[in-house]
């Protein structure tokens, strides 16, 4: 059995699918919102260097990567144990060296990756204009605006893809999402920039 | 030498992975293996399967393994087919 293979059977015994697409599409959404919101905070607050936003903002996506590591691998772990736990008091055996056990120790690490991973990628993503402004390279709209722009495309996507999921209209569901963030934005922009 | 032909095993085992995959693991622990599984019997967090192995020569403790690498655990040993093989000379 490959790598990919294993972690497939690892994710099947363990029934963990649901929660590793949960775990990305919830964290991803902070990951999108976070920076959607420091970017519009940036835009009304005034002028402000693009070396200061881009670092503030990866701050945040960094923050937002390891917060979701380790908060996951420290939830997972416990219900990992609590799982193994209860199906080897059902067996009435040890079940430590067996696919199970190895799931037990595999999956919480996995799912932290993802937990992890999803909010810095995206993030990463959403900080791709202002890196190339801030490398030189001219851009047709502000890099803050071009920012927001793939801001509201990935969330969009996000609910693209929970739509997909549950099986409901995909459109509909990218539009509730990016509604979201419209509320986000509208919210900031009535608030902030005093 | 004797060759073990035939076993039929009372198996306990979690619910997954499913009864496929777990004769697809028993089934390659040999080349030629021809594994049959039945569900007996499910309950919450368990299922006790009678697992009946063929083949022309049966590693018992590679079958075994198989078993317990998966959380399986074997209960008893129902029905065993073994068949002597002539010396030689």
């Amino acid at each position: 059995m490959n790598l990919l293979e294993q972690t497939r059977f690892l994710l099947r015994i363990t029934r963990t699918h649901d929660i590793m697409r949960r775990y990305f599409v919830v964290n991803g959404f902070d990951g999108a919102l976070t920076m959607l919101g420091l970017i519009i905070g940036f835009l009304v607050s005034g002028a402000t260097g693009l070396s200061v936003i881009i670092n503030v903002c990866l701050g945040a996506a960094i923050a937002l990567g390891v917060s979701g590591v380790s908060s996951a691998y420290v939830s997972e772990v416990a219900e990992r144990k609590r799982a193994l736990g209860k199906l080897e008091d059902a067996m009435i055996t040890d079940l430590r060296d067996s696919a199970h056990g190895e799931a037990a120790r595999g999956v919480p690490l996995l799912i932290a990756l993802v937990n992890g991973f999803a909010p810095l990628a995206i993030s990463l993503l959403i900080l791709i204009p202002l890196m190339a402004a801030n490398a030189g390279f001219v851009l047709p709209v502000s890099p803050l605006y071009a920012a927001v722009a793939i801001a509201l495309l990935l969330i969009f996507l996000l609910g693209v893809f929970l739509g997909s999921i549950a099986g409901v209209s995909w459109l509909r569901s990218g539009i509730q999402t990016l509604l979201v963030a419209i509320l986000t934005a509208a919210l900031i922009y009535l608030f902030a920039g005093y | 030498m004797v060759l073990v032909k035939r076993l039929v095993l009372d198996v306990l085992k979690p619910h997954q992975p499913n009864a496929l995959e777990f004769s697809q693991a028993i089934a390659k622990a040999g080349g030629d293996y021809r594994v049959c599984t039945t569900v007996l019997e499910v309950d919450e967090n368990t299922e006790t399967l009678q697992v009946v192995v063929e083949g022309d020569a049966i590693n018992f403790d590679a079958v075994q393994s198989g078993i317990s690498d998966l959380g399986g655990s074997l209960h008893s040993i129902d029905e065993v087919e073994v068949q002597g093989e002539p010396q030689a000379g």
